[in-house]
């Protein structure tokens, strides 16, 4: 096999690593449920267990891609069925100028990706995993950030 | 009326206002700014004693943004038997929306503090200068009519006022400070109340239609000679905070190096942080020892919460700033959906 064909099939065989932040009352449960449920979904994700999405800070985010992480998922409650009753809401204006900033910053805003998963959906937190994971994937790996020193 | 006698007409009011207020003891001391030591520069100053006030200046080289000197961060003047001093501020329109900006998030003591506010007509664009002039030494700065003239060692040279002012200040729409029921002011020239403003953001069209890879290329470009010296945090009016993220080292929130992943983190968590707070007032740029304009992300931070949540920082105390309200109806078309 030649180098290049190697190389290309490095690339092609390659997988995303991705962080996944889940709210503690809603989307993690949504992860069990689907994983108790036997659903399939791809197994790129890392998952962070967080108190409410209210608490991903933009940093976790931000650090998250500049060390080296392919993609960032965060979930949370729908709107209004917070724990803590406006966390979410909060979180959702966060989120919204953040990627709406790394796309000025010319990051790919594909990378970062927001969903709202409630205890009881298990199908959907699949069915968005495969979604975010394939959306990461199509944008290859995460090189902006590479640490020189 | 060009520009020098505007000006001149604005420092002899000014003199004779703080003349005023001194002796009537309304005010114990006025911040403004004085003659700087170095070329291109001015220096913020405290006023206490009537002889002193001849020292107050107002030129197009008045870059600070005094506003930050009145946040609890900094040690606040105090008299000898340590009781808070009245202050009298002189505000240009920035130092104007800072100091409502500071109002609405409560970190002013409005009984302490009289507004000064004056019209100004555009900061020179001072690191912009000093890089077309390179090593050579500056002796004179003076403006006549539309052009800035810059006296040297063996030249002199002619810059166009209009080309050579701040990019925020080419496109700043409160030129003095607006208008607040709760702040109480003094003003020279005109000054309303303003709801909101008219912008649209024409500036920032050529950029955003690049592809992601030329604005990471800019960006990149641009932010690269960044030292991580802070000086654009120390000069932010809304930078107050007791202990900054970056300074933050239990735990060690992120790397120390000027690494470009550091320096991109630094800027972009400092962007996340002055959504919606960000006055406009461009003094993390002037002050930047590396010449790094910051314009572009406080024009586009501007945009972001202007469209998405109608708001501008720093008009009026009576509005909440988005990033510390919520509402069930906001837009979520980013949010990943199932189909």
């Amino acid at each position: 096999m030649t180098i290049q064909a190697e190389k290309e099939k490095k690339i092609k065989e390659w997988e995303p690593k991705i962080i996944a932040f889940l709210c503690n009352w809603c989307s993690y449960a949504g992860a069990d449920l689907a994983g108790v449920s036997r659903i399939q979904y791809p197994p790129n994700i890392r998952v962070v267990r967080v108190p409410c999405s209210g608490r991903v800070n933009p940093y976790f985010i931000i650090k998250s891609l500049t060390d080296g992480w392919d993609g960032v998922v965060i979930s949370g409650c729908h709107p209004g069925d917070c724990h803590y009753l406006t966390g979410n809401l909060v979180a959702r204006r966060r989120f919204a100028i953040l990627k709406e900033l790394l796309e000025f910053f010319g990051i790919d805003p594909g990378r970062v990706n927001f969903m709202w998963v409630s205890a009881a959906e298990g199908e959907r937190f699949a069915v968005l995993i495969r979604k975010a994971t394939k959306i990461v994937k199509e944008l290859g790996p995460n090189k902006k950030f590479e640490k020189k020193w | 009326m060009g520009i020098e006698s505007e000006n001149k007409e604005i420092e002899k009011n000014l003199r004779d206002i703080a003349r005023n207020l001194l002796q009537e003891k309304k005010v114990d001391a006025i911040l403004g700014y004085s003659k700087g030591t170095a070329p291109l520069s001015t220096s913020p100053i405290i006023i206490r004693h009537i002889d002193e006030v001849n020292k107050l200046i107002w030129n197009n080289l008045c870059y600070m943004n005094l506003a930050k000197y009145l946040v609890p961060r900094i040690p606040q003047l105090k008299s000898p038997k340590g009781e808070d001093l009245k202050i009298g501020i002189i505000a240009k329109g920035c130092v104007g929306r800072a100091l409502i900006h500071l109002n609405v998030e409560k970190q002013l003591n409005l009984d302490n503090i009289k507004i000064i506010g004056i019209s100004c007509n555009g900061i020179v664009n001072r690191k912009r200068i000093e890089r077309e002039i390179g090593e050579k030494e500056i002796f004179e700065v003076s403006t006549s009519e539309n052009n800035i003239m810059i006296k040297g060692k063996d030249f002199e040279k002619k810059f166009s006022f209009d080309e050579y002012i701040n990019e925020l200040c080419k496109v700043c729409k409160v030129k003095s400070p607006p208008k607040d029921s709760e702040l109480e002011d003094i003003f020279i020239g005109e000054s309303r109340e303003m709801k909101s403003i008219d912008d649209d953001f024409s500036d920032l069209k050529e950029f955003e239609s690049k592809s992601p890879e030329e604005k990471w290329q800019y960006i990149k470009e641009l932010l690269e000679p960044c030292i991580r010296c802070y000086a654009c945090r120390e000069a932010c009016p809304m930078c107050y905070c007791n202990l900054c993220f970056v300074d933050q080292n239990k735990p060690i929130w992120f790397g120390k190096t000027t690494d470009l992943s550091d320096i991109i983190i630094f800027h972009l968590v400092r962007a996340m942080h002055l959504a919606g707070r960000c006055v406009a007032c461009g003094a993390c740029s002037s002050v930047c020892p590396m010449g790094i304009d910051l314009n572009m992300i406080t024009r586009k931070l501007e945009k972001l919460v202007k469209e998405r949540f109608n708001f501008t920082s720093g008009l009026n105390s009576k509005f909440l700033p988005p990033m510390m309200a919520y509402n069930m109806e906001d837009d979520e078309e980013f949010m990943l959906e199932e189909n």
